[in-house]
């Protein structure tokens, strides 16, 4: 691959619009969204509260519907797809990290990796084998038995993360993954995003602080369901920006 | 389909919500535990009804007289009160082997109305004073427990003396043996020569409670010679003989009263299928509202299952989200949740089984529960569908929510 722009667009949305609720009550969240992202790309979406950025997340990620508009995923037409196909989309191609994080209480920080790759049919050794891996890669090795009770917020999100990460899908996409946490917790997961994109992942995040958005490559800015801004910060083959976060050093921060 | 995963998640999910799991378990227990339990009950009271029926005597028939009310106009006085009478020529033409080879024993029976016994200064009015002949021993399969039965010589010879139950043995001599003494019925002497064994109750009436003596002594000295006995008792050579002997009295009594063929009898013969089954669905009755009240209590059951499944609603719909979120499919949701439901259900209903057949050993108001195999499986088979459908009604329906929709539910 000589050129990264050259190959099939990890994700092409063409007027995109979501309307929730009927007639009189009805709220027009995206208004006409036309999106390409790359692979490798780092993008980061910003906007104010209500401006239609969870809506695009979910729709990107599969876990909602457009009301019109075209969305292709590795150049296939969603739309198209059965419900089978799309949870198998969910399942292999996509890694979603919640700002609430959504892990399951009950499941271990271990169990709760393996679950996508249970759902993939990968055996249970492998699973396991895997799913310390993933949780390694987060800085969470001596976390395993812990169940999300028990842990930080910082650390449950990166047992999320890890869960997103776990099935290797090529595209993660992560809604506030860090509003819920402190700036020692933050830069640990951004830690993670960079290494994530450095070996060839595609990240799209959603935040609303501008010292988070400064991490990726590129920021697209949305209002009022519209995209008004698109920025790009570094060049998509390049690696991901660490600026680092005011008052905090980042860890893993090449010399 | 169903992979061992799908087990495991199950499994992890019950003992997660132990509280939910123990309240589902216990309410499918109470309810599959009580229907074999109240199913049982009914049952060995039917059979308790049956055994006494049986004990009534074996092949037994009995000959009524029937007043034919109305049939062509015709009256109810006069010649008809006449021919309707059971006579002792009855009982002669019915004692004929040659006309009758079905019937082994004829007793005629005289029921003596308000009796009072006094021994001593105990006094006592027995349910039943029945003057008839020995072979009446044979007939109702009385056996006697202590001394003996009277004799055709008795009757021949008009002897007083008197067997009697033990309900009347109690009630007029205590603890003391009651053969050889002499107990005196509406101012009459008797003696008394022999003891019934118990009998027990047949249901409606204390079977014990009865005084036995000879014919021929009861009409000389309680109630005269009536015009008619009051029944006449026949035994039939065996239980697949009833129908035919009951032919022949029908025959052998239309000859003795003259009743034209056709003409409607004017006697009427009871025998002891009929009887049977009678009782039969009578306690088929018992049993069927012991069962309604047992199947309410597994609604109840079903209705505390369907409570909790659906107060956890939230929490498992957020689950379900989460679960589609990375991948699950309908089919893998699906089958958790049937998985988890069958489990509960199937260890509850186990559990209940078990509860319900050792509950139903114990006796219970006086009856020894019949475990009704039926019961077992049609109670069981109720609390698995039963909360099959409460626990996978909720499932089903977050299972087709879009994942935003179900990770929503806060
Ligand atoms: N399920 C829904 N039903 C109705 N309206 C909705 C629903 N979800 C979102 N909306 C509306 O759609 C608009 C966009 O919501 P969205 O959650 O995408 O905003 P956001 O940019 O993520 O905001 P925030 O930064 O606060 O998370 C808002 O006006 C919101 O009220
Ligand atoms: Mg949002």
């Amino acid at each position: 691959m000589t050129s990264v722009e050259s190959g099939v667009p990890v994700l092409r949305l063409w007027r995109v619009t979501k309307t929730y609720g009927e007639g009189a009550s009805a709220v027009q969240a995206l208004r006409g969204i036309s999106l390409v992202v790359h692979r490798r790309d780092y993008v980061a979406v910003m906007g104010a509260s209500g401006s239609g950025k969870s809506t695009l997340m979910s729709i990107l990620g599969c876990l909602d519907v457009p009301t019109s508009g075209r969305y292709l995923l590795d150049g296939i037409d969603v739309e198209a797809l059965d419900d089978d196909e799309i949870a198998e989309i969910r399942n292999r191609r996509i890694g979603f990290v919640f700002q609430s994080f959504n892990l399951l209480p009950q499941l271990t920080a271990v169990q709760n990796v393996e679950l996508p790759l249970t759902y993939a049919g990968v055996r249970r050794a492998e699973r396991r084998r895997r799913a310390e891996n993933a949780l390694a890669a987060v800085g969470l090795a001596h976390r395993l038995h812990h169940r999300p009770a028990t842990m930080s917020g910082g650390e449950r999100q990166r047992v999320a993360v890890a869960r997103a990460i776990v099935a290797e899908p090529s595209l993660v996409l992560a809604d506030e993954p860090t509003g819920n946490l402190d700036s020692s917790a933050t830069a640990e997961v951004l830690d993670v995003f960079a290494q994530l994109n450095e070996v060839g992942r595609t990240i799209v995040l959603i935040t609303h602080e501008a010292d988070v958005a400064r991490h990726a490559k590129r920021i697209v800015r949305i209002r009022d369901g519209r995209i008004v801004d698109d920025v790009r910060l570094a060049p998509i083959e390049a690696a991901p920006p660490r600026p680092g976060l005011p008052g905090h050093q980042v860890s893993g921060a090449a010399p | 389909m169903i992979r061992l995963e799908h087990v495991r998640i199950a499994l992890a999910g019950i003992a997660h919500n132990t509280l939910r799991s123990i309240l589902t378990m216990l309410g499918i227990l109470i309810g599959v535990g009580s229907v074999i339990v109240l199913v049982a009950v009914g049952t060995g009271s039917a059979a308790a009804v049956q055994r006494t029926i049986e004990g009534l005597g074996t092949n037994l028939l009995q000959i009524n007289r029937q007043f034919a009310f109305g049939a062509f106009g015709r009256a109810t006085t006069g010649t008809l009160s006449r021919s309707s009478n059971l006579t002792a020529s009855d009982v002669r033409a019915l004692e004929d082997r040659s006309a009758n080879p079905d019937i082994v024993a004829v007793a005629p029976v005289v029921n003596v109305p308000s009796v009072t016994a006094v021994f001593q200064g105990a006094s006592y009015s027995p349910a039943l004073f029945v003057g008839t002949t020995s072979a009446y021993q044979q007939i109702k399969d009385y056996r006697v427990a202590e001394g003996n039965f009277f004799t055709d010589a008795d009757e021949t010879q008009h002897n007083r003396v008197a067997v009697i139950g033990q309900t009347v043995a109690t009630n007029l001599f205590g603890n003391t043996d009651p053969v050889g003494n002499v107990v005196r019925f509406n101012g009459v002497s008797y003696q008394v020569i022999g003891l019934l064994a118990v009998k027990g109750t047949n249901g409606a009436q204390d079977q014990d409670d009865i005084v036995i003596a000879p014919l021929s002594a009861v009409q000389d000295t309680l109630t005269g010679y009536g015009a008619s006995y009051s029944s006449i008792v026949v035994e039939a050579a065996s239980p697949s003989r009833q129908s035919a002997a009951q032919a022949e009295i029908t025959a052998t009594l239309e000859q003795t009263h003259h009743i034209a063929a056709g003409s409607p009898d004017d006697f009427r013969i009871l025998n002891q299928a009929s009887l049977l089954q009678t009782t039969q669905s009578s306690s088929r009755i018992f049993t069927t509202l012991l069962g309604a009240v047992a199947a309410i209590s597994l609604l109840v059951g079903g209705i505390g299952v369907m409570n909790i499944m659906l107060v956890t609603v939230t929490e498992r719909t957020r689950e379900i989200g989460i679960r589609k979120a990375i991948g699950a499919k309908r089919s893998d949701i699906m089958a958790q949740f049937v998985v988890e439901a069958i489990l509960l259900t199937a260890i509850g209903g186990l559990l209940g089984v078990f509860a319900g057949v050792v509950g139903s050993r114990f006796t219970i108001l006086g009856i020894h529960p019949i475990i009704a195999d039926y019961s077992i499986f049609l109670a069981f088979g109720v609390a698995v569908v039963t909360g099959l459908f409460f626990g996978l009604y909720p499932a089903s329906r977050a299972a087709r929510l879009l994942p935003v929709e179900a990770l929503r539910y806060e």
